[in-house]
């Protein structure tokens, strides 16, 4: 009987010891990734697992801080790993980034900030995203972040002054257009306009679009507007991108910022863009619920489609193909409001970086320094020109630090001439069921399963009953 | 014996109740309890009492889901079960070939949802576009996606256990009736099916709660596109909590009401159910 106890608390034991040694070593395989993805570099890591064992020992607070940022962009995952690895091995102080996979910031971030870990560094996409993380930011109002700002209208401030968020990029869109069939049309007998600076109205726009697609199998094009798909990877180009115009408009007129009840007041000039893009299209408006992103950007990229309503970081998807770099060229949307001859891209940001308020105050620490580095460094500005093409809103990027992308450099071209810039009003939007409503009704719209009015109701109605729900 | 079970019974037990404990009871109650909150991580919730189950009654896509839902759950419990037991019957009959036939019918479930949804989703596209439309243009072709593409998935599975069902039905009972002269659709319904009955009710358990339960295939099928008319109720709850800032709690809330209305459904089903098995 004695013996059987025996070989039972033997076999517990073994049990004991098997999951903790488990254990240690996930807990190894986490500080490999963390220190360092560059797995070559394998003294960096013996040595790093020594501290940190060390101070596991001593139980004293890590006195440095350590810095982890839930990064947004898929696209740039390996480079930001690579850059904070660069730091680490400067100062000596731990980066670990992760990325959230694409779509699912939110869901991540909610997720992440639950753990005991959360992350130091994070990001909202604006006024509204800022809503549900509000009481997570940081003040960053004497931070080296905001001191380098070109502008307030960069930052995310709230009532009582504190910065809440800064801006890290700044990016652009309009309508993308390639400049090679454009100009093979504008040779063409009976053209409706002879140069590309005279598109500079909606009339013009349509008056153009529409001869083209009369025109389309002359000029071997399947449509002039790349398709407007409404799947996900694409709707947002009209919800909230295309929407942005009608908004800010109607902002202008009542002289707001922001409001709890949108009255749609150019929503009419809202249908004759989107009716435009739906019968100048490459495709039948029927088709458009499952177009992808990707299927405009190819249609664009192949030649197949002149304009595409996209942003500066959508050169990437529409390069390497038929289009030749020096063709490419951005314009504003023009929708037949305001003062067209002086309109310009529509230029804003999405992605604000905050701090997170709950760290402790080492970790606090220790990210402000790495985002100041980031920023101001040598490698950090030449990391945003070279690996992520970025324009940041900072004063440290001189001329220099901007990227090479055409449709960046066309859209600085814009801003010199003096055109004013519209802001990104869609970041007031009070929700993404805003959005996803009033995208909806586009698409039903499109289809001619429902019809302009639901539209109306989804942008308006909604709007009121969305800030409702989101404010009380 | 009775002894040892006592004595070992912590050992052997303790590592899953533990597991169990941590990944199922904890999360469980938890989620209960964060139902009647505001919260945006789960660590730091405020309580608000019973607001989130009022917006739920002011939610009008929660009801149209939950139809939506009973709908596409009649449907594909009828459909699979039926198509299950007729091919489980046919490839009971000793025809040639009838492994091949097993492991290919038995198949699809080895897939993942999600992979499922996006290649049916390519597919049925494939075939919409020749009629100049998609599989999101209504959500009545969205519920007929989804209805062929559960079946595809589960008949198999549903058909293995049919087949083993049908196969513990003694050979001496199917010989009897033959020998008094009943026809083979009475051997069906007076033999076979009260025979099975026990395989029946697994099926209809498993296929009523997964159809309800239905997420992944929902989400890479439609979406819940158009206009979240083809969205099913697991899929209406992902959505709230992810959609709207403020809106967790009230997410949480609908999946604790989805919680007892599944459990409530299966509770009846099995009950029905079993009252029709026999006893061998």
């Amino acid at each position: 009987m004695k013996k059987r106890w025996v070989s039972v608390l033997l076999a517990a034991a073994i049990a004991v010891t098997a999951a903790a040694g488990c254990g240690r070593k996930k807990d190894l395989e986490n500080a490999d990734n963390n220190n360092a993805t560059n797995e070559e570099n394998t003294e960096q890591n013996g040595t790093d697992n020594v501290t940190e064992n060390e101070t596991d020992e001593n139980q004293t607070a890590n006195t440095e801080g350590t810095v982890y940022y839930l990064s947004f962009k898929p696209e740039q995952a390996e480079q930001w790993k690579e850059l904070a690895e660069e730091y680490t091995n400067e100062t000596g102080v731990q980066v670990t980034v992760e990325t959230a996979a694409s779509g699912t910031y939110e869901s991540t971030l909610k997720s992440e900030m639950a753990k005991e870990q959360a992350p130091t560094l994070f990001q909202v996409n604006g006024p509204a995203g800022l809503a549900s993380w509000k009481d997570y930011c940081y003040d960053l109002k004497d931070s080296a972040l905001y001191k380098n700002l070109k502008s307030d209208e960069f930052a995310l401030i709230n009532d009582d002054g504190e910065v809440q968020g800064v801006a890290y990029v700044i990016e652009t869109y309009g309508l993308i257009y390639n400049n090679a069939i454009l100009s093979k049309y504008f040779a063409m007998d009976g053209a409706k306009v002879k140069d590309i600076s005279e598109i500079n109205s909606f009339a013009k726009l349509k008056e153009v679009a529409d001869d083209m697609q009369a025109r389309k199998e002359e000029l071997g094009i399947q449509g002039v507007f790349a398709s407007a798909g409404m799947d996900s990877s694409s709707d947002w180009r009209f919800k909230t991108h295309l929407a942005n115009l009608p908004i800010y408009f109607e902002y202008q007129n009542d002289k707001i910022e922001t409001t709890e009840a949108i009255k749609g007041t150019y929503l009419d000039a809202y249908k004759n863009i989107w009716d435009l893009y739906l019968a100048d299209s490459t495709v039948e408006p029927s088709m458009l619920s499952s177009m992808t992103g990707e299927d405009a950007a190819a249609e664009f990229s192949m030649g197949e489609a002149v304009f595409y309503q996209n942003g500066t970081w959508a050169y990437n998807d529409i390069i390497g193909n038929d289009v030749a770099e020096e063709d490419l060229g951005i314009m504003p949307i023009y929708i037949g409001v305001g003062d067209e001859a002086n309109q310009g891209l529509c230029t804003g940001s999405e992605n604000y970086w905050c701090v997170n308020k709950k760290a402790s105050q080492e970790d606090i620490d220790a990210t402000l320094d790495f985002v100041e580095w980031v920023i101001t460094s040598d490698k950090g500005r030449e990391f945003f020109r070279d690996e992520m093409g970025f324009v940041t809103p900072f004063k440290t990027f001189t001329d220099e630090y901007q990227p090479k992308n055409p449709l960046i450099v066309a859209a600085n071209e814009y801003l010199e001439s003096g055109k004013k810039a519209i802001p990104w009003a869609f970041s007031t939007i009070p929700s993404e069921g805003w959005k996803n409503g009033v995208g909806s009704a586009l698409l039903e719209y499109a289809q001619g399963t429902g019809d302009w009015e639901a539209v109306k109701k989804a942008f308006v109605d909604g709007w009121a009953s969305e800030y409702k729900a989101v404010n009380e | 014996m009775q002894n040892s079970l006592k004595k070992y019974f912590p050992i052997f037990a303790f590592p899953t109740l533990l597991a169990f404990t941590i990944g199922f009871f904890i999360p469980f109650l938890m989620g209960i309890y964060l139902s009647f909150c505001k919260f945006t991580t789960v660590t730091d919730a405020k309580f608000v009492g019973i607001e989130n189950y009022l917006k739920i009654s002011a939610d009008q896509t929660f009801f149209h889901a939950l139809w939506y839902t009973a709908a596409f759950t009649i449907m594909s419990v009828i459909l699979i079960n039926v198509l299950a037991f007729a091919v489980a019957m046919l490839l009971t009959k000793g025809i040639k070939g009838t492994n091949v036939f097993r492991t290919v019918f038995f198949m699809p479930n080895l897939i993942g949802g999600i992979v499922l949804g996006y290649v049916w989703q390519l597919l049925l596209n494939g075939i919409l576009a020749k009629f100049q439309k998609t599989l999101t243009y209504s959500s009545t072709y969205g519920f007929w996606g989804l209805v062929i593409l559960i079946c595809w998935q589960q008949i198999g599975y549903m058909m293995i256990i049919y087949i083993s069902g049908i196969q513990n039905i003694p050979g001496e009972l199917i010989e009897a009736a033959k020998i008094d002269g009943a026809k083979s659709s009475q051997i069906l319904w007076n033999v076979t099916i009260p025979m099975v009955m026990p395989s029946i009710t697994i099926c209809t358990f498993l296929t009523l709660t997964n159809s309800f339960k239905l997420f992944d295939q929902n989400l890479a099928l439609t979406n819940g596109e158009p206009s979240s008319m083809s969205e099913l109720l697991a899929l209406n709850i992902y959505n709230t909590f992810y959609g709207r800032t403020g809106y967790e709690g009230v997410g949480q809330a609908k999946a604790v009401v989805f919680f007892i209305l599944v459990a409530l459904i299966a509770v009846v089903q099995t009950k029905l159910t079993r009252t029709k098995e026999v006893q061998q």
